[in-house]
């Protein structure tokens, strides 16, 4: 067997809160979201770090969720796309995805947006190039990524109003 | 409100990451499911053994004797095994079924899971399968023929002023949605089968069930979950993945779930079929066409699943959007021991068009005219017959269409600019053209015999439910065809839902696929919501003048009053619109969209790298209901198109993909397209709702010729391959032209 006999215990916050789950220590954090805390919305789409649907922030940085042994996550702060905003309270990426056609399947957009909302704390006004490369890391098959760019720059020039 | 871009109904679940797909879900008691899969090309299964590594008294083990009725995937003939029995003809096959409560112990009891096999000797490419020196398949290695004949071909040659010859291949291309394969099914003796999963095609599902487990109708029940793309990769082998779920279910007594992972996925499960096509074709002095031959063949893998529908479509489409007086068209779907190819957006035509639209590059080239004027002489026109003898009476007019997107392509001043760059570049740059159509329904006399049903439900909230079969899979059915009902009825957006396809609620309306949905199956919606509205107004609950209030309130008063309110509709074929299966011959589709796609690209001589600068993308399609849907789901199949025409390569070794994975199956990032610049133009269609024509399929079919055309525009060499990888123009380059030798390195930038 691959796993390993014995767990470890984990403590970290998700979402604002403390979180302390019991896993293999090689689980991967992909796997603790989904299957320990119920938090489905990071999707796995590859399962090595090649299509960014499993993407979260941890601590403050782009990680391919289904990459990280769930022990590095010890003492972090996670954010997933359930962190982002709810249905009554969407965050702004979320509605210009929305309003732009950026989201079609839905599969790779939890992901997509967690790479949104990280290129615009990093860099709010981006260019178009900037948005390109921001989201090299996320596949996507259904939109050709066109109307996810302009979802992005859409949100950009919002928190300038 | 058709027209308008009304927000995404089940938007808000998929951006706050509610949305359940299959993976999602988990039921009390489940187990998870794995498959044991062959790993030759073909054989006699000899013996299947254990090892002594793992406690399968913990493990459901199901095989072909646990199949309560035939042991196939039911579709169109059904040659295809649920699991292999005594023979195995492809790498992948199923054989048998294993579950467990942690999914963690599956992929080690797979591996420990020991069949030996007497090998027999396998076929992998068309020109093997043709030479027959194994029979794999049937009697003669091919699962379907078919034949055009139209005028008299062999009276054309002596009048030809050149005959042109052409051979092009297209390769297998992996669908590549981002949601692996994945079902849940349940069982218990009172209610039989329910299979929850990823799918396009609920009652495909429903059909293959019924026959696999010897169940009646009602005790089979298929429920989509929100699915994760598909493009045609989840019309047929979700059926087998739910026979399999429901078999380890059935044997369990649990609910088993069974999920792909990415390498499963792309190694086991259907792919476009790769495809062989020649042209010869008799031309006069001035370019246009007299006649000609083509001979399409496409690779089916191992059994024959959707072999004849796709060599079916692409035949049809064999021909392109020219007159030809006269043709013979000969088409073959042949078997090799490859996972059997299934549908992709596209289903045939994108194989054939790429064909027809290189080698229209090639007439113009051999008689010394331009790519645009050579399309220009031969342009299918209004009242002329196509290679079926259809006699098209839309009011299309290619010539303006291509003028148009000639001028927002900025196409003569790009190639006299190029022409003259070009001779000293490192970088040489084309523009290519590519003018198609694309056929919306099924072929032929399809849409007669699938004879669709829907129903549109008032509830005694005043709301409306739309009930058809079709699925949402990121095209936004969910949203256009409630967009159809509102508009008809005359209510809101946000009163009309389309019910969750499930065939314990939903009727048969046909499969979703073939561009068929807002065309076909929302003109059922219209005319069943008209039906609803006209049963209001004849109880005098409703005011031919309504609001939407008014409607919600005699909606609520009828059911108070019988209990119930339904409106069918069901498809019949309009008049005019027949085809003759026996002579294959007649009005194939009831409508066609058209489109002019033009590709710039840059060719790299240091890399032998392809960049795609532009790609205007002009479509005819009738009338636009959703624009930011239809944009999307043309920007989405041009992606694809590009993918196809310059990534996406399936490696195989003995019938097996060898790049099963997307680290090296490649597929367009953000950072690899151009400017995807889509144009609408539309002229109506009376068969289809508010004048709707099909547009899902239509991207895929002009983008690899039109950038391909271009790469030969940039370096004057023909490319007849794709995907066309930089190592291919590489070899090509050097073949053929030795002054595109690599320079020597001091001359490298």
């Amino acid at each position: 067997m691959t796993a390993p006999r014995t767990q470890c215990e984990i403590s970290f916050t998700v979402n604002g809160e403390p979180r302390t789950v019991h896993a293999y220590p090689m689980e991967r954090l992909l796997d603790v979201l989904r299957h320990h805390l119920g938090l489905t919305g990071a999707k796995e789409g590859c399962g090595e770090g090649e299509c960014g649907s499993c993407s979260v922030l941890m601590d403050g940085a782009l990680v391919n969720s289904c990459l990280v042994p769930v022990l590095q996550a010890q003492g972090t702060v996670i954010t997933t796309i359930e962190g982002i905003g709810g249905a009554s309270h969407l965050h702004r990426v979320q509605q210009t995805i929305l309003d732009c056609g950026g989201a079609q399947c839905g599969i790779c957009t939890p992901g997509i947006i967690m790479a949104a909302c990280h290129l615009l704390s990093k860099e709010p006004q981006p260019t178009a190039e900037q948005i390109k490369e921001g989201l090299s890391g996320n596949l996507c098959r259904c939109t050709g990524y066109a109307q996810i760019c302009e979802a992005i720059a859409e949100a950009a020039r919002e928190t300038t109003r | 409100m058709v027209g308008m871009s009304v927000p995404r109904k089940e938007g808000r679940d998929k951006v706050t990451g509610r949305a359940q797909y299959i993976d999602d879900i988990t039921l009390p008691g489940m187990l998870y499911g794995a498959t044991v899969r062959s790993t030759i090309p073909r054989g006699k299964i000899n013996k299947i053994t254990f090892g002594p590594e793992i406690p399968w008294d913990e493990f459901v083990i199901a095989s072909a004797k646990d199949i309560p009725g035939k042991n196939c995937v039911a579709l169109i003939s059904d040659d295809q095994p649920c699991l292999a029995e005594s023979i195995v003809n492809h790498p992948e096959e199923p054989i048998l079924l294993l579950a467990h409560p942690n999914r963690h112990l599956l992929p080690q009891a797979v591996e420990s899971v020991n069949i030996e096999y007497d090998p027999l000797p396998s076929l992998f490419t068309i020109d093997e399968s043709e030479r027959q020196t194994q029979i794999i398949w049937g009697s003669d290695n091919v699962f379907k023929r078919h034949l055009i004949e139209k005028g008299d071909v062999d009276s054309i040659w002596q009048q030809a002023a050149y005959i042109v010859e052409g051979e092009y291949t297209t390769g297998a291309q992996e669908q590549l949605y981002i949601e692996n394969n994945g079902m849940i099914a349940g069982f218990d003796p009172d209610h039989g089968i329910t299979v929850w999963g990823s799918l396009q095609c609920p009652y495909y599902v429903h059909k293959a069930i019924m026959k696999l487990c010897n169940l009646p109708e009602k005790k089979v029940r298929v429920v989509q979950t929100e699915t994760g793309g598909a493009f045609g990769g989840k019309e047929d082998y979700p059926s087998m993945i739910a026979a399999h779920a429901a078999l380890l279910a059935i044997k369990s007594g649990k609910p088993v779930k069974i999920i792909y992972d990415r390498m499963e996925d792309m190694v086991a499960t259907t792919k476009r079929h790769p495809s062989r096509t020649r042209h010869r074709t008799a031309v006069d002095r001035d370019g246009k066409i007299l006649g000609g031959e083509i001979d399409f063949t496409i690779d089916g893998g191992a059994y024959a699943t959707l072999s004849s529908v796709v060599l079916s479509r692409g035949t049809i489409h064999a021909g392109g959007p020219y007159y030809w007086p006269n043709i013979r068209i000969r088409a073959k779907a042949v078997a090799t021991n490859a996972p059997p190819h299934g549908a992709f957006r596209g289903f045939g035509a994108p194989q054939s068009l790429f064909a027809m639209e290189r080698h229209m590059d090639r007439i113009a080239a051999t008689v010394g005219i331009s790519p645009v004027e050579v399309r220009r002489r031969n342009f299918l026109k209004c009242g002329q017959t196509t290679t079926t003898d259809q006699t098209i009476r839309e009011p299309i007019d290619l010539n303006p269409l291509l003028d148009r997107g000639l001028a927002l392509a900025d196409y003569r001043a790009k190639k006299a600019l190029f022409a003259k760059e070009n001779q000293i570049a490192t970088h040489k740059k084309g523009v290519g053209i590519a003018t198609f159509l694309h056929g919306a329904g099924f072929t032929g006399s399809g849409e007669r015999y699938l004879a669709s049903i829907v129903g549109v439900e008032g509830c005694a909230d005043g709301k409306v439910r739309v009930l058809v079969s079709s699925t949402e899979f990121g095209q936004g059915t969910k949203t256009v065809l409630p967009q159809i009902a509102a508009e008809t009825l005359g209510v809101l957006y946000q009163d009309v839902e389309l019910a969750q396809a499930d065939t314990l609620q939903v009727p048969n309306s046909g499969p979703t696929v073939a561009s068929r949905t807002v065309m076909v199956v929302g003109k059922l919606v219209q005319s069943a919501a008209h039906g609803l509205r006209q049963t209001l107004i004849a109880s005098n609950l409703l005011q031919p003048e309504h609001s939407p209030e008014q409607f919600r309130s005699a909606c609520a008063k009828y059911i108070a009053q019988h209990g119930e309110l339904k409106s069918w509709a069901r498809y019949e074929a309009p008049p005019g619109i027949f085809w003759d299966d026996e002579k294959y011959r007649g009005e194939a589709y009831a409508a066609y969209a058209w489109a002019v796609y033009i590709a710039e690209v840059s060719v790299d001589l240091a890399t032998y790298s392809v960049a795609v600068d532009d790609l205007v993308a002009l479509q005819e399609v009738g009338k636009v209901l959703h624009p930011v849907l239809a944009r999307g789901q043309i920007t989405g199949g041009v992606a694809q198109g590009i993918g196809y025409a310059l990534y996406e390569k399936v490696v195989w070794q003995n019938g097996r993909m060898q790049n099963g994975q997307m680290t090296n199956y490649i597929m367009p990032t953000s950072a690899d397209l151009p400017p995807i610049r889509v144009y609408f133009e539309e002229l109506g269609n009376e068969h289809g709702a508010f004048g709707a024509k099909g547009i899902g399929e239509l991207p895929m079919d002009g983008p690899a010729p039109a950038i391909v055309n271009a790469i030969a525009d940039a370096l004057g060499v023909p490319f007849n391959s794709i995907p066309l990888l930089p190592e291919d123009i590489f070899q090509t380059l050097t073949r053929t032209q030795p002054q595109y030798a690599p320079p020597a390195p001091q001359g490298v930038r």
